[in-house]
């Protein structure tokens, strides 16, 4: 590698109930997104959706070390991060299935989902404009003194384009509390990444551009994920600046839901099937001396959460046509006129 | 009461609200150290500190973008994008971002944000930094959209622009910098989406916006030796637009022209005629009339760019035609 240290799983130690929080955390993603991906071929989620099955480690782990009003801004594959960061269940499904009880009213869908509430500040669908808009929030955060940090989470395919670069040496340049974190799942929507970046680490290679270390990061281990990220966010909480993490998964799936992903090599898929993230955390966990009964309990009650989503979202009503022309404005209305 | 530039305005637009409002911050190239290559933002730096106005890189994405993210997390900030051709660059941000925010959270997220730009032509700065972009983002549903043609406008518009809540493009007209003005002292805020009847007259309506709005003016006092009395309406912002100050000057007139700087196609001059003639048809003693620039890149040579916009003369000899029989 020729970026940068190696995250380590074991920088830091992490207590057994953090540990159940982000298995529960990967198992309540992993059921939310094959339950999606039903409910679409069932015709109730509509357009398009791109999910994050077998990536859910990466999210699991920042959202487990992230302060509550820390900020996170993600991209059209965004259901995970906008569900770890604490957005009700039921009205990200809703949204998904375009009901009214959404999260985003029916409005946004599911490359929009957003819950500024619990901090989730977005799901961005064009590749690389949340990164300059994260480091916005983190400017603020620095302005105003309020210790937040400010979490983009980008695919690879976002590292060739302009707002990466920008934002990047921004950050840099105002020492900005932000921590940018490439979710490298090896292609750029259908293209291998390797074919189109002249860097074998389209993230962390391009880190001493802008005077950052380069991390890399196995991120379908949980555990080093939560660990490097703890180390980051408080790094630039303490003033340290940005942090660059490129971290290695893979989707499980093709890019979109129209995409069966047929141009990867069966070996590759297999090989990280073998490393999906969940049954190697669970292996470690009952190595470690956790019970199998505790792991199934919380694998049943993730199943029962999501099918309560489920139904949140089957009966919830559809949006209101009354708010098809409101807030486009602060006040509430779309008005352009008297 | 003092004179003041249109260029001087801007600073002290800007002063105005930062004094008053410490979430006020403002950022853009050249902006902070250098006082802005057109001279509109000296002394703010030394007078609010290099922390309130600071100078970025030649990033626009990361400037608008920095904005957006800044006003979602309790800012109120002022961006400056050089020459508003340069929006071409980062129109992601401000058109699929900024724009689209609040809609698609269904009002989660608020951005009381100004992006300031310097607009237009007249200056003989060729075709990449003498647009009229000001259709460009009234196109987009979610921006706000003001261009004032006066120094005391710039004070007032501005303030009102920073207290919005939601994004304002707000496009200060290049050629009028150098205009000078009586303002008074003390706090001026104005109002967005008001236009205001700038010169009052029973035979045409002429509506107007930014730098044309002296030329129309200087058309009507030609006009006025001609017995020809033309009434002139400053638009002022085109979101939200005043449609009733036009409305009700059509109806006293019976006659509207309507005289833009921008390039011909989708001009704000067609929607403004497309309601006068849906609400005030029968008000209408003659066919309307659009003065454009047209629909050609600005050209260079100060010879061909007089030729391209709309001049006082060219306005004049347009509303001898619509007449006032």
């Amino acid at each position: 590698m020729t970026a940068g240290a190696d995250a380590s799983a074991d920088t830091v130690s992490i207590p057994l109930d953090k540990k159940l929080e982000m298995y529960r955390m990967m198992l309540d993603a992993r059921l939310f997104e094959e339950k999606a991906h039903k409910l679409f071929f069932e015709g109730l989620v509509k357009g398009t959706s791109h999910l994050a099955l077998g990536q859910e480690a990466v999210a699991a782990g920042f959202a487990a070390a992230m302060r509550s009003d820390d900020l996170t801004f993600c991209t059209y594959r965004g259901h995970t991060h906008t569900l770890l960061r604490g957005a009700d269940m039921g009205a990200l499904m809703a949204e998904l299935l375009g009901r009214g009880n959404g999260i985003c009213g029916g409005k946004g869908g599911s490359m929009h989902l957003t819950d500024v509430s619990v901090g989730a500040m977005g799901s961005y669908a064009i590749v690389g404009a949340h990164l300059p808009i994260a480091a916005g929030a983190a400017w603020a955060a620095q302005a105003r003194g309020t210790g937040q940090v400010s979490v983009v989470f980008f695919g690879d395919g976002a590292t060739n384009i302009g707002a990466f670069h920008e934002a990047l040496n921004l950050a840099a340049v105002w020492s900005l509390p932000v921590v940018f974190v490439c979710e490298n799942n090896l292609y750029m929507e259908y293209t291998p990444i390797g074919a189109v970046t002249a860097v074998p680490n389209p993230a962390a290679d391009r880190a001493g551009a802008y005077g950052l270390e380069g991390i890399i990061l196995d991120g379908n281990d949980v555990e080093a994920v939560y660990s490097t990220a703890t180390a980051a966010l408080e790094h630039a909480r303490a003033g340290g600046g940005p942090q660059l993490i490129e971290a290695k998964t893979y989707r499980h799936g093709g890019h979109s839901r129209a995409d069966p992903g047929t141009y990867r090599p069966d070996e590759e898929v297999q090989e990280w099937l073998d490393r999906d993230p969940i049954p190697a955390f669970r292996a470690r966990l009952e190595a470690a001396g956790v019970a199998a009964e505790t792991l199934d309990t919380i694998e049943a009650e993730s199943d029962a959460a999501v099918e309560a989503a489920t139904e949140v979202a089957r009966s919830g009503p559809f949006p209101d046509p009354a708010n098809l022309e409101t807030q486009v404005w602060a006040d509430g209305g779309s008005s352009w006129r008297n | 009461m003092a004179e003041l530039t249109y260029r001087q305005a801007v600073a002290r637009g800007i002063a105005q609200e930062m004094d008053r409002d410490p979430t006020v911050y403002f950022i853009g190239e050249d902006v902070a150290a250098a006082g802005g290559v057109f001279k509109t933002t000296e002394g703010l730096q030394d007078r609010f500190g290099p922390e309130r106005v600071r100078d970025t890189p030649i990033s626009e994405e990361a400037i608008t973008g920095a904005v957006m993210g800044a006003a979602m997390n309790g800012l109120r900030p002022i961006a400056e994008i050089m020459f508003s051709d340069f929006f071409a660059t980062c129109w992601d941000i401000v058109a699929n971002q900024i724009a689209k925010a609040r809609y698609m959270t269904d009002g989660q997220i608020t951005l009381p944000l100004v992006i300031r730009a310097a607009n237009g032509g007249g200056a003989r700065f060729g075709a990449q930094h003498s647009q009229a972009m000001e259709n460009w983002a009234m196109a987009i549903p979610g921006l706000k959209v003001v261009a004032p043609s006066n120094a005391h406008d710039v004070v007032g518009l501005l303030a009102a622009s920073v207290r919005d809540d939601d994004p304002v493009v707000f496009l200060e007209q290049k050629s009028l910098y150098a205009s000078r003005q009586e303002v008074p002292e003390g706090e001026i805020v104005g109002e967005l989406g008001k236009a205001a009847v700038v010169r009052e007259g029973a035979d045409i309506t002429v509506v107007a916006l930014a730098a044309m709005v002296p030329r129309a003016l200087e058309a009507a006092e030609t006009l006025a030796g001609e017995g020809i009395d033309v009434e002139v309406v400053d638009l002022r912002s085109l979101v939200p637009l005043d449609v009733t100050t036009v409305l009700n000057s059509v109806v006293k007139t019976s006659r509207m022209v309507t005289v833009e700087e921008n390039p011909r196609l989708c001009g704000w001059g067609a929607e403004v005629t497309s309601i006068v003639t849906e609400e005030a048809f029968y008000d209408l003693d003659a066919p309307t009339l659009r003065i454009t620039t047209p629909h050609i890149p600005l050209p260079s040579a100060d010879t061909l760019e007089d030729l391209a916009m709309p001049s006082a003369e060219t306005i004049a000899s347009e509303l001898r035609r619509v007449g006032n029989g």
